[in-house]
């Protein structure tokens, strides 16, 4: 079951590694962007301007929802390609190391 | 207006009809799913417990949904709004960080476990620091902080049955009998098929409670005139509601730390729950761990607008009185149905709720059984159990389980259930450093690990109690308490957590310079990353003793 190699290594990243390094600074990012904007509280405790009815400390947090999750998927695609670029180094050594 | 009367006298004959014929129908499913993509052999702890380990994206999707729409999101969170106002909203911003945290780390465990033949997070502490204190710490940690959270889901089961008029105030039993009621349903419906039962009523499930969600957040809004009068009544309410320390609309400056720090602390915390942890190893490969956490926050975005019924409640001024004749904000969401739904529908919302809360106790009190029996009857008790007799030990154990939630319903206060969860909460996460820094390095020293838990656990628990609530006058009244270096109160798992790693880091830099030994490391830098269909990740992988 020997893999594409090729297909893996996209003319953006540059090599594996540092697609991995890429890709380690994004759901870093991805980690922290959520958690600053949610847990500083000061940054919406308040009740204007107001949505739909919605006070901004209701709404605001609503709003993060939809954008966390956005943000989580952007990484899962990042970090996909990025397994699939370790998997197949490693296929590569295994490949080199004993060939059948 | 006929808004405003309280529970109705007897029983509600149409309602609880509904109930019973849905939980009959659900009960019916449940045994069914024994047979659910034929499993070879229900008998062996990983069939039992783990349900073959094959679940893809879908069936974890509901899975660990189910873990999320619990009692927890129907009862207490707005009831902690009902009578609290903002903090109870700190559920929202909880359930939304928790997914790019757990993104982050549990493809790790994952792959580790997979390759190991894991089924517990004690199994990978034991592998990964060759400790055998330290995955006793970690299990027995487990096993005591799935307790209240079961006990969260008992609370409330009772809370739907005891609107819904079962049980009397007229004497000691039958004013618990709403209790042992609901503990009895979730006793007998776990036994026979483990977690294939969960996973196929979580369908059923779900699907009762996103109609019973949409019906509440149109329907409800439109009765009481619309959103904002909603949250008008709650700002004009909550100030006033005759309590010690009265709630608000918008958090307020004292109510900042303990908001941040009740999200973060849960937030952490959630993943370190055996059952958590069950439904992720449970599934096909490492990326639908992944993918689940992108779509989780679904539910995140319903967890919020279900905790805005604290709101609606007081909008419709609900009196939400027990069977002992004292108010109990619990109530609130359960009589806010009963008095604004026709009675019909008001079965079904009760029904989605009674079984809200059993999907998850019931993976709760299996995750927490397979705990015990790999980690501590196995490795204490009886080293040579074949599988059969480990999935029959494990059977008997999620009763005893279920038994000491019973204990800490009769024990703790039980008007603000909340608390209980958070109570598990502080345990849970002082097994954070052993296990999520432990999947990244090795250099905190076992027995260093093993002091900070003690530590941690101690210090928890003590300021847990010391905590009284001003209006019940009972211990673990609160899961927040002053710090005094900052003159702000917070959540104790996260101070008890810090305290934790400051002994983990200092005792680990002693041990280090005293040469003290490591044990072997079990695991592979390359473990880490395994995936399916790579070579040794097997599905159903024994571990080699």
């Amino acid at each position: 079951m020997r893999r594409m190699v090729r297909r893996s290594v996209s003319p953006d990243m540059g090599s594996p590694e540092l697609g991995s390094a890429a890709t380690n600074v994004l759901v870093a990012v991805v980690v922290i962007i959520p958690l600053v904007a949610l847990l500083w509280v000061p940054f919406y405790a308040k009740k204007a301007p107001e949505l739909f009815g919605f006070p901004f400390f209701y709404w605001y947090q609503f709003l993060w929802v939809f954008i966390t999750a956005a943000l989580t998927f952007v990484a899962y695609l990042f970090v996909r390609r990025n397994d699939i670029d370790r998997r197949d180094e490693r296929q590569v050594d295994r490949d080199g190391g004993h060939r059948r | 207006m006929s808004l405003s009367i309280g529970p109705r006298a007897g029983v509600d004959g149409t309602a609880l009809t509904v109930v019973i014929v849905l939980f009959v129908f659900v009960t019916v499913l449940g045994f069914a799913a024994a047979r659910w993509r034929r499993a070879a052999n229900l008998a062996t702890l990983d069939e039992w417990g783990l349900g073959g380990r094959s679940f893809g994206t879908f069936v974890t999707w509901f899975l660990l949904g189910g873990d999320l729409y619990t009692a927890y999101t129907f009862v207490a969170v707005p009831a902690l709004m009902f009578a609290s106002g903002a903090i109870g909203f700190f559920a929202v911003p909880y359930t939304i960080i928790v997914y790019p945290i757990v993104f982050v780390f549990l493809p790790r465990l994952w792959s580790v476990s997979h390759r190991h033949g894991y089924v517990t997070p004690a199994d990978f502490v034991r592998g990964r620091y060759d400790s055998r204190g330290l995955s006793l710490a970690v299990a027995v940690t487990g096993i005591l902080a799935t307790m209240p959270y079961i006990a969260l889901q008992l609370v409330g089961i009772q809370a739907v049955l005891e609107v819904m008029g079962v049980g009397s105030s007229s004497n000691e039993f039958l004013s618990d009998l709403p209790l042992i009621v609901a503990f009895a349903l979730l006793a007998a419906y776990t036994y026979t098929s483990g977690l294939r039962a969960p996973a196929m009523i979580a369908f059923v499930k779900d699907f009762l409670i996103y109609i019973v969600v949409i019906v509440a957040i149109i329907y409800i809004p439109y009765k009481l005139g619309g959103y904002h009068k909603i949250f008008a009544a709650a700002e004009g309410a909550l100030p006033k509601k005759p309590v010690k320390v009265p709630g608000s609309l918008i958090i307020g400056a004292k109510g900042m730390w303990p908001y941040a720090t009740l999200a973060l602390g849960s937030a952490l915390a959630l993943f370190m729950y055996p059952h958590s942890i069950t439904a992720v190893l449970a599934t096909k490969d490492r990326n639908v761990v992944r993918r689940n956490a992108a779509l989780l926050p679904a539910y995140s975005l319903l967890l919020g607008l279900i905790a805005l019924l604290g709101y609606m409640a007081i909008a419709a001024k609900v009196k939400p009185i027990g069977l002992n004749g004292k108010p109990n904000a619990q109530l609130a969401v359960p009589q806010l149905f009963e008095n604004l739904f026709p009675s019909w529908f008001t079965g079904v919302a009760f029904a989605a709720i009674a079984i809200g809360a059993l999907v998850p106790a019931a993976i709760m009190s299996i995750a927490a059984a397979n705990l015990f029996t790999r980690n501590i009857y196995r490795e204490y008790f009886e080293r040579g159990a074949d599988p059969a007799r480990e999935a029959a030990v494990s059977k008997v154990m999620s009763l005893i389980v279920k038994l000491g939630a019973l204990l800490f319903v009769f024990f703790l206060d039980r008007t603000t259930a909340i608390n209980f969860q958070l109570l598990g909460g502080i345990w849970i996460l002082q097994t954070f450093p052993a296990i999520v820094i432990g999947l990244y390095t090795r250099w905190f020293h076992r027995w260093a690990l093993l002091l900070g838990w003690a530590v941690g656990m101690s210090y928890g628990t003590v300021v847990a109690y010391q905590q009284v609530n001003l209006d019940t006058k009972k211990h673990f009244g609160s899961p927040t308490a002053l710090i005094d270096s900052i003159g702000q109160k917070g959540y104790i798992a996260l101070t008890a957590l810090v305290l934790n790693f400051v002994v983990v880091i200092v005792a680990t830099l002693i041990l280090r310079a005293v040469k003290a030994p490591a044990g072997r490391d079990h695991t592979t830098d390359d473990d880490y990353w395994a995936d399916e269909g790579d070579p040794r990740i097997e599905p159903i992988p024994e571990l080699v003793n």
